[in-house]
């Protein structure tokens, strides 16, 4: 209750300050934060859609697969010079990865900080989703960390063949621990995309009661496909279908 | 106690506020002559507000909006939780939106009749006019009364009337009409309009020079003793209803504010009007601390009976069609279920008198819904009341569609409080009371779903046009903080907080609350008999000096003390019965909520003695425990001509 | 009914606090549980102890004073508010853990008392329509649908009593800012603030130390009046409307 001056029928009048940057003081809220985390989730749910769909390509052959692999990097030629794409798309999803993280930190330590006395009484199911979505998006980021380090700058590939990655990919996926980390990693993406994809409808507004079963049903069925097409390509490799 | 009944006949009280002419134009014409601040000068006064229910929560918000400075006091964590809140039926209005013959002289006549004949006509026919004003404010607040398909506003009939002017939101009308209140309320506060101390307790008014100047208060988490001066002080505090204990009042509602008010010479008037409700959940036992209204609608669908056998114990199932007495069809074959308050709710102590009551302790009636149910199948029933059920059910485990309701009246609302003239002021200059803090509009007894209409139209638009013409008129000098009236005043608190933390007593605040509540109940109650009051009258002193023997309040008083909190009131309480015993015992004749066994007519009906008593109470506090002084405000009927209510 | 009774007391707001165990005996199961808490706090006092101090006022269900955190539920087993809770929802013998909501904007006052006053700052933010008394024009002159009138209604249910933040993992006030900007903001009445009143509203919010929302759903399954958890996406879409339409803020 501060004791700002207020004179007469100036209490009346509609005060209409404009904010000095609308960009800013959404970043500042809570919510604002939300939809950035869910906006960069989509642009990322996106991207692995399509990777999911190009790896797919490994069971059709080293050729098909390595040709793939070369067409990325030529995507919009000749309007664009080579590789131009490529970065772009490197960079936004980069963009998207750091905003995701230092959101979903910044958020979380706002949370935690909520909430600083526990119940004595400690509810059976409680914060379920939340609890997946810290420790899982945690589990994601040190998976990417490496992904890229093992097939894209090659530093811990065992074959490191810059332009093969067909055999880089089999090479990697060749030791069962490798194989086990990633399906592990693969396992808790599909959770994240599970509530993450729901959460993103409800942060962006588009939840509504009559939309919600079908935002459920999409959200099970990205979390699904995403998972099982991505694990495939490992169990491919270890079953011998992919050598 | 014999020395209380020996009180003595002042000079009548006259209503200087009154504007004459014809009663259509009276408001305006007081609105004209009332002096106005200039709008630059407002910020300079400072007005308290006690309390944030419809009332003071409207006043606030609007005082604030003029540019006053505004000091505003709940005892509530937060002014949304004011016991408006708990308001289900809805509000009148003479909208006329039903062009069913409504207007603002029928409203007005209504509420004279209704109120048999005991409040002021300038008042009533002022609250009529504003009735519609409430409406369109509250609208424009966003308020969601139920609309009918075209988008326009549903209204229903409520209460013996013959025109539909309710308008509601669902069972809930008082929380949205407060929630309205409290979010314009907010508007001022985020503003700096608004002072607003949550949490803090008025103890007691600083009278300076004989005008009110400010209050003292206490902090009820620190417990800090603090005075707060101003300009004027507004008492938006509500009723006294709780001073019977059990009652639909909340449990912290309280009478502390009026009667210390009171005790600073604000005249207290009618106070032995209080308003009993036919439809109220029955006690379960004797750990019970609060009743629960059920709303007054299920009158119109369930029938209400009881056995014709006393001390018939059988399951109401097993309980044949010819053994049962459906008293009211019987009693008033016009009216039958739909008879008005005061009038159920006797014939239903009756029954249960005669030893005919069901339930716990045959202190309940059915309120049977079968016919209902067979005649409109269940799911119109559900949808008409099925809210209403399902509370029931919750507090009582039993299945209304099943097994017929219990009910029994319980206290409800009280139309007596503090003596206010046209201006809404009371007898100490500077003091005003509003809402149910008043006693002004309702006489003595009161129509459904107007005491909202009245909390708004007071807060909202009487009493911000009246206060300008007394802060006009009375430029104030600055009254120091340790002025020697409130130094005083504040010192009389504190040594009673510290009376009652250091006495070393046996028995808690609460039993002295239940066995007051009790006494007052069997003979200050549903009807009221000489020798029950002059019996209540001997005892309350007897009580008041066992409470001050024997009373055990723990802890401190520098912390939330809940336990102080409630002594302090029950103190109160104390002296608040004693001079509703006594104005019931003055008032020998039966009328509205007030019904004395010895004025009644042949068939048992309450017999009002217009001749003798046709003029308002309004008592003068001497000192305590002495016999007040009674000024009597006569009261003339230019425009309703009393009858005798007639329902059979 | 005999119960044991495991309640946090807490002397003040500074003091450390401790659940602590208290016998009851004689309960009657058609008590409310603040009956039940009436009933230990008689013996406590005759005992010459400190009586447990908790909120509450109508004990119909509708002021939204009392609020405690029982068996680890906001408002206990039942869906309603802990006034209009009865024992016979308990068993006799039964283990009871009684305590205050917990949330960093919510500190305890004493015992089961919590300062809810960071809701009052968050209504006071925005969360009503700018009309002064007087100024309002005759009630009909617009129409309000009737679908649009019950959805504000059952927005505007809310009680202000706290459980969607006792309840939610992050303590976070997302269901209750949002009843109040959904109730106003589907109303023509509320139009002309629409804007406004959802950026100040989330501002005062996240000025409270609430923290954010997950979308657990924690807080609709703790509300005792029903209050849809689609009305956070609601408001979150309000939210997004204000800022990419270049929403002005109230003043500061």
């Amino acid at each position: 209750m501060g004791t700002r001056p207020s004179v007469g029928g100036m209490a009346l009048a509609t005060r209409t300050d404009r904010p000095p940057s609308l960009i800013r003081s959404a970043w500042r809220s809570t919510v604002g934060k939300k939809a950035v985390m869910a906006a960069t989730g989509l642009v990322m749910l996106a991207y692995l859609v399509a990777h999911m769909m190009g790896n797919l390509k490994v069971f059709f052959g080293a050729g098909e697969f390595n040709h793939y692999g070369h067409w990325i990097r030529t995507i919009g030629e000749p309007f664009l010079h080579r590789e131009w794409f490529l970065w772009t798309a490197r960079v936004a999803l980069s963009a998207s990865v750091v905003l995701h993280g230092v959101a979903a930190y910044q958020l979380s330590r706002r949370d935690l900080a909520a909430r600083p006395a526990k119940y004595a009484h400690r509810p059976r199911r409680k914060s379920y989703a939340t609890r997946t979505m810290r420790w899982g998006g945690v589990i994601l980021a040190l998976f990417v960390v490496w992904h890229i380090l093992d097939l894209t700058t090659l530093d811990v590939n065992p074959n490191a063949q810059e332009g093969r990655p067909y055999e880089n990919l089999v090479a990697s996926f060749d030791r069962w621990y490798v194989s086990a980390f990633y399906i592990a990693a693969m396992l808790a993406l599909g959770l994240h995309i599970r509530h993450g994809f729901w959460s993103a409808a409800q942060t962006l507004g588009a939840g509504s009661p009559r939309r919600d079963r079908a935002l459920k049903t999409v959200a099970n069925a990205l979390a699904a496909l995403l998972t099982c097409g991505f694990i495939a390509v490992p169990l491919g490799v270890l079953t011998g279908v992919v050598s | 106690m014999s020395e209380y009944l020996h009180y003595a006949v002042g000079e009548p009280l006259v209503d200087a506020a009154a504007p004459g002419g014809p009663i259509a134009e009276r408001w305006d014409r007081r609105r004209f002559e009332a002096r106005l601040v200039n709008p630059a000068n407002r910020r300079k006064h400072t007005v308290i507000v006690v309390g944030t229910g419809l009332a003071g929560g409207a006043a606030g918000a609007t005082l604030a909006e003029q540019g006053y400075r505004v000091v505003q006091f709940c005892y509530q964590d937060s002014p949304r939780r004011a016991h408006s809140i708990a308001a289900q039926g809805g509000i009148n209005a003479a909208k006329n939106y039903r062009n069913d013959g409504d207007s603002v002289h029928r409203l007005f006549y209504d509420t004279v009749k209704g109120g048999d004949f005991r409040a002021r006509e300038s008042n009533v026919h002022r609250l009529a006019q504003i009735s519609v004003e409430i409406i369109d404010q509250c609208v424009a607040q966003g308020v969601p009364f139920a609309r009918e398909y075209g988008g326009l506003l549903d209204t229903r009939s409520f209460g013996g009337v013959q025109v539909s002017r309710t308008f509601y939101a669902r069972g809930q009308t008082g929380q949205q009409l407060l929630l309205g209140a409290y979010q314009a309320l907010s508007r001022q506060i985020d503003a700096g309009g608004v002072e607003m101390h949550t949490r803090t307790e008025m103890l007691d008014l600083i009278v300076v020079d004989g005008r009110a100047r400010g209050i003292v208060a206490r902090d009820l988490v620190t417990g800090r003793v603090d005075t707060y001066l101003a300009d004027a002080v507004v008492l938006a505090s509500g009723g006294y209803g709780n001073v019977f204990h059990l009652s639909t009042n909340a449990k912290n509602s309280n009478a502390t504010a009026v009667w210390r008010a009171h005790r600073r010479g604000a005249h207290f008037a009618n106070p032995c009007f209080t308003q009993i409700h036919p439809t109220c959940i029955p006690r379960s036992g004797d750990h019970q601390s609060k009743l629960t209204l059920m709303s007054e609608s299920l009158r119109n669908d369930g029938r209400i009976w009881v056995p014709k056998a006393r001390g018939d114990t059988r399951p109401p199932a097993e309980i044949p069609e010819d053994e049962r007495d459906y008293y009211l069809e019987r009693i008033y074959p016009a009216f039958g279920n739909l008879v008005p308050r005061d009038i159920a709710s006797r014939a239903a102590k009756n029954v249960c008198d005669e030893g005919r009551g069901v339930g716990p302790g045959g202190q309940g009636v059915y309120l049977d819904f079968a016919d209902a149910i067979a005649r409109m199948g269940r799911e119109a029933v559900e949808a008409r009341y099925g809210n209403l059920f399902e509370m029931y059910e919750r507090i009582t485990a039993e299945d209304p569609y099943e097994v017929p309701m219990r009910i029994y009246p319980a206290i409800h609302y009280t139309m007596g409080g503090l003596w206010v003239d046209y201006d809404l002021q009371t007898t100490v200059p500077g003091l005003f009371a509003i809402g149910e803090a008043n006693f002004s509009d309702h006489g003595a007894n009161r129509l459904g779903a107007s005491a909202l209409m009245q909390g708004l139209a007071d807060g909202y638009f009487v009493l911000p046009a009246t206060i300008n013409d007394y802060l006009a008129r009375h430029p104030h000098d600055e009254v120091p903080h340790d002025h020697p009236a409130a130094a005083g005043a504040v010192a009389e608190v504190t040594a009673r907080l510290r009376r009652l933390l250091e006495n070393d007593g046996d028995r808690t605040p609460e039993s002295f609350h239940r066995e007051l509540g009790e006494l007052l109940w069997d003979e200050c109650g549903m009807s009221r008999t000489e020798s029950g009051l002059r019996k209540a009258l001997g005892r309350i002193p007897e009580l008041r000096e066992e409470f001050w023997r024997r009373i055990k309040v723990p802890g401190s008083g520098e912390e939330l003390n809940q336990s102080l909190e409630k002594a302090n009131r029950i103190v109160d309480y104390l002296e608040l019965a004693e001079l509703m015993c006594l104005d019931a015992l003055h008032r020998s004749e039966s009328c509205g909520g007030h019904f004395r066994e010895e004025s009644q007519t042949p068939d048992g009906e309450a017999a009002r003695r217009d001749e003798e008593f046709a003029y308002a109470t309004a008592w003068e506090f001497t000192a305590p425990g002495a016999a007040p002084v009674l000024h009597k405000e006569d009261l003339r009927f230019e425009y309703v001509h009393p009858t005798q209510r007639s329902y059979a | 009914m005999n119960l044991t009774l495991r309640i946090w007391r807490q002397r003040d707001a500074a003091g450390p606090g401790a659940m602590t165990t208290y016998e009851v005996t004689g309960i009657s199961e058609d008590m409310s549980f603040l009956e039940m808490l009436d009933h230990l706090n008689e013996e406590l006092i005759l005992a010459g102890d400190d009586p447990v101090a908790f909120d509450h006022d109508c004990r119909e269900g509708i002021c939204g004073a009392c609020g405690m955190v029982i068996n680890g539920r906001a408002h206990g087993p039942e869906r309603t508010t802990t006034c209009q809770l009865h024992m016979r929802h308990f068993r006799d013998g039964e283990t009871i853990d009684v305590e205050p909501w917990r949330a960093a904007a919510f500190p305890v006052v004493k015992d089961l008392v919590v300062d809810r006053s960071a809701f009052d700052r968050v209504i006071a933010s925005g969360g009503y329509v700018s009309a002064p008394t007087g100024s309002a024009p005759e009630a009909h002159a617009t129409p309000v649908p009737k679908p649009v009138a019950d959805l504000a209604f059952e927005h505007a249910e809310c009680i202000g009593c706290g459980a969607c933040v006792a309840a939610c993992p992050n303590g976070s006030a997302m269901l209750f800012t949002a009843a109040k900007v959904v109730h106003l903001n589907v109303l023509p009445q509320g139009a002309p603030e629409r804007a406004s009143r959802v950026l100040g509203m989330v501002d005062a919010m996240d000025a409270q130390s609430f923290g954010g929302c997950t979308n657990t759903g924690e807080c609709a399954t703790a509300c005792p009046k029903g209050i849809p958890l689609t009305a956070i996406s609601t408001m979150n879409r309000e939210y997004l409307r204000a800022t990419v339409k270049g929403g002005v803020r109230r003043g500061t």
